[in-house]
């Protein structure tokens, strides 16, 4: 492979934001007909630097040659015309429009004024039939599986011709059986002539698909290995820069009285259809009950419900025997309920407010903090101060606005906020997502001690690993409905896999 | 009285008052669709089609060209689109702000030009408004016949525009770029389509036909410029949008709708209720209210509307 001319050459890219190195003078080669991966954490500059390949950002120093041709990109059209295609992680399609829309927008087909809509379907059908991309083109978008969303995004890029296909974290939406599909895809690509990057994390995922990986961590590369003479283990080291292998000091304890009840519990989503269909869970004193499945199979609405910010058309939920008032956030703190909503940049926090203001949010009229209408701001430090230390948080001041936090540290805002009141139930929904390794680490460690502490804890996550570390008992939903559940001993993760894609023992 | 509403000429005079005071929304409504369609709400609207007024009368009243007064109007409302493209699509500013700055200058505008060139005289200046345009044949036909195809030209344009609208943004490829810019301009931005120019060339689009809506008002439906001569109907249209689910032959229809009540409130005046005149003025934008609070809970905005577009210069 090494005599072979590559297909794309990057020499020494760099790409500063600020005051932060995205990307350390870094050298990337592909060549034709080979699946290379990108693996690195979350803010290694993986995504930047394709990004710069795809003409979306500016270079600030080094050079591209694509083809052994130097190119300029200054716009993603330029990279597509050069034969570039970028699927990104957050999909670029509009859910109102057809298939057909989406796909020939920028690159479309006309006959004389108008859209030759039907020269233009025909060929999708085509390049779908070849690659194993079977999508009805004049459906709406917003109707499909985000499987099948990808899929058309996939054949976006190749409706331009793309030699080069550049994907960003592709498997992070798909169930198990959709990543296959998807593998076999890419597979089909590169027995074309196509040359796939494959930006991801996962070790094993990257291990399965590439012919060759980079690692990058930090901005620079760290390594780069054919994958038939590297292992799981090197690469988690070439990664992270050391062994990552979570282990948790993790107690046994025998699970008591029922803390949180759910019986019969519905929810409609925005449109109107029900998201959460009759669905009945119990989480008891001392348990961690994980929740996994897909995105999207019903779990923001149910943790919404939970949470009292999105009113459920019927069902009873209980909170130490007691029913919790429906469509009431108050009643649900009150009643001793701790948040961690999944989005917590949106719905977690007040990202314009301190850290401190966002710390006694739920609590401002409680412990002192206010007097006649006041606040009282020394008090507030005081409590503000001694839960940062706690929780490691680490901040430049306690009255500094909580946007200038990392990722891992507005996490740990939330943690103390949701959890200094010792709730007898903590909903964690999604509590690492995006997070570095240290940050995803401590928030474990914190679940596991608040369990030990003698709360029941419900774990929405779609991480597997995550289910599997932390969970006593694993619940698994599709479509609104649990469909399977297992204790976290029995469980293998080919039979939670199986649910997780629909399919019932 | 009431009996005087079943007579053929009532009816008749009431389906030409519709379509006629019609006219004006359906060209502001299109204008503000193709706007919004793209993503950009434009609140200059009312001030736009003010300034349109005054210049068509202007134009017209200068040169004697009733079609030159039309010309200018539309040049004048994509200025101030352009303005508007300025402030909103390049530096990116609310598109709240920006729109209400718009009107609120025009209408300061409007009046200071008028006056620099009218003075301020007694009896407000007129000119001789366009004339209704009789279809051969089809004006014969009994009822339709008056009411339908003695018309204004701009009545009959705005008829065409409605379809052409709907292909434009439906059929045609520019129309295609016009919706994803609104709807998910990052998407437009990856695949090369360029979101700001698009924008803008969609504000100046619906400028043009915002402009000829507001002089529709004082050269062809009227024939001199009052301050209030807009009175209120930029903000109808707006409400007409939504009414329409941003779609040309929905909002079409709601200005229409809005015609007929203000035809209607029109023709009530003059059978002589013992009642103040402002109450029946006041009928069309009651229920305009009122079919707004039952048709917009349904409405789907374009997702990107109010959202000025940046390439994202932070990432992973």
């Amino acid at each position: 492979m090494e005599e072979k001319k590559p297909v794309v050459e990057m020499r020494s890219i760099r790409k500063v934001f600020l005051d932060v190195i995205a990307n350390r003078d870094i050298d990337f080669s592909l060549y034709r007909g080979e699946v290379c991966s990108l693996l690195g954490e979350n803010g290694a500059g993986k995504t930047t630097l394709m990004n710069v390949l795809f003409g979306y950002y500016a270079l600030d120093g080094g050079e591209i040659y694509i083809k052994g041709e130097k190119v300029n990109l200054s716009s993603p059209k330029d990279a597509i015309d050069k034969g570039i295609g970028m699927i990104h992680q957050h999909f670029t399609l509009v859910p109102s429009q057809s298939v057909l829309e989406n796909i020939i927008i920028g690159a479309a087909v006309e006959k004389g004024l108008f859209l030759d809509f039907k020269s233009a379907g025909e060929r999708v059908v085509r390049l779908g039939e070849e690659f194993g991309l079977l999508i009805n083109p004049d459906v709406k978008v917003w109707t499909l599986s985000v499987g099948e969303q990808q899929k058309v995004e996939i054949l976006k890029a190749l409706y331009r011709d793309v030699d080069i296909l550049i994907m960003d974290e592709p498997t992070a939406v798909l169930a198990p059986k959709e990543i296959i599909e998807l593998f076999k895809t890419l597979k089909a690509l590169v027995k074309r002539g196509k040359s796939v990057v494959f930006i991801s994390h996962k070790l094993n995922e990257v291990m399965e698909i590439s012919d060759r990986i980079v690692v990058l961590r930090n901005g620079g590369v760290t390594a780069e290995r054919k994958t038939s003479e590297t292992n799981i283990r090197e690469l988690a080291n070439l990664m992270v820069g050391r062994d990552i292998l979570e282990k948790l000091d993790r107690k046994n304890m025998i699970p008591g009285k029922p803390v949180l009840e759910i019986e019969n519990l519905s929810v409609l989503n925005e449109k109107g259809l029900k998201a959460v269909k009759d669905l009945n869970l119990v989480v008891h004193k001392n348990e961690i009950v994980g929740v996994a499945g897909v995105s999207g199979n019903g779990q923001t609405e149910l943790s919404e419900s939970l949470f009292g910010i999105r009113e459920p058309v019927s069902g009873v939920v209980k909170v130490n025997g007691k029913k919790v008032k429906k469509g009431n956030p108050a009643a649900a703190i009150d009643m001793g309920m701790g948040r961690i909503p999944e989005d917590r940049i949106e719905t977690g926090l007040l990202m314009d407010l301190s850290v401190e203001e966002n710390i006694i949010l739920e609590n401002h009229l409680k412990h002192g903090f206010q007097k006649y209408g006041l606040m009282n701001f020394n008090r507030i430090h005081e409590f503000s101060d001694k839960l940062i230390k706690d929780y490691k948080i680490k901040t430049a001041g306690s009255d500094i606005a909580a946007k200038s936090l990392s990722g891992g540290n507005l996490q740990k805002v939330i943690l103390a906020r949701e959890l200094s009141g010792q709730p007898s139930v903590v909903i964690a929904s999604q509590p690492t997502r995006g997070l570095d390794v240290g940050a995803m680490e401590y928030i474990h460690e914190r679940l596991l001690e608040e369990r030990d502490r003698g709360a029941g804890i419900m774990l929405i996550s779609e991480d597997l690993d995550e289910v599997f570390t932390l969970s006593d008992r694993i619940v698994v939903m599709y479509e609104g409905e649990i469909i399977g559940e297992a204790g976290s001993g029995t469980a293998s993760k080919e039979q939670i896999g199986l649910w997780m894609s629909g399919v019932k023992k | 009285m009431i009996r005087d509403i079943f007579q053929i000429t009532f009816i008749t005079g009431l389906i030409g008052a519709t379509l006629r005071m019609a006219t004006p929304i359906i060209f502001a409504t299109l204008g503000e669709i193709i706007t919004e369609r793209a993503g950009v709400l434009n609140l200059g609207i009312e001030g736009i089609m003010l300034m349109g007024a005054m210049t068509g009368f202007i134009a017209t009243i200068t040169s004697g060209s009733l079609w030159f007064g039309i010309l200018m109007a539309a040049g004048i409302g994509m200025i101030l689109a352009l303005l508007m493209a300025f402030l909103s699509v390049y530096l990116g500013l609310s598109q709240h702000v920006s729109g209400l700055g718009i009107t609120l200058f025009s209408t300061g505008l409007a009046m200071f030009v008028y006056r620099l060139h009218f003075g301020s005289p007694t009896v407000p200046p007129t000119i001789k408004p366009f004339d209704p345009v009789a279809i051969p044949l089809l004006s014969k036909i009994p009822v339709i016949g008056p009411s339908f195809f003695n018309q204004y030209s701009l009545t009959y344009i705005s008829w065409i525009l409605i379809p052409l609208m709907a292909l434009l943004l439906y059929k045609t490829n520019i129309g295609l770029k016009i919706r994803t810019v609104g709807e998910n301009p990052f998407a437009a931005d990856t695949v090369g389509v360029n979101v700001n120019l698009t924008r803008t060339l969609s504000l100046v689009a619906g400028g043009a036909l915002m402009g000829v809506g507001g002089a529709f008002l004082t050269i062809v439906n009227g024939n001199m410029f009052l301050i209030d001569v807009v009175g209120g109907r930029g903000w109808v249209s707006i409400a007409m949008v939504i009414f329409g689910n941003w779609d040309p032959l929905k909002g079409a229809l709601g200005a229409l709708l809005f015609g007929f009540l203000d035809g209607l409130q029109l023709r009530l005046q003059g059978l002589g209720f013992n009642v103040p005149f402002h109450l029946f003025l006041l009928i069309p934008y009651l229920l305009t209210i009122i079919a707004l609070i039952g048709v917009s809970r349904h409405a789907t905005y374009p997702s990107a509307l109010l959202k000025p577009y940046r390439r994202e210069e932070k990432g992973g």
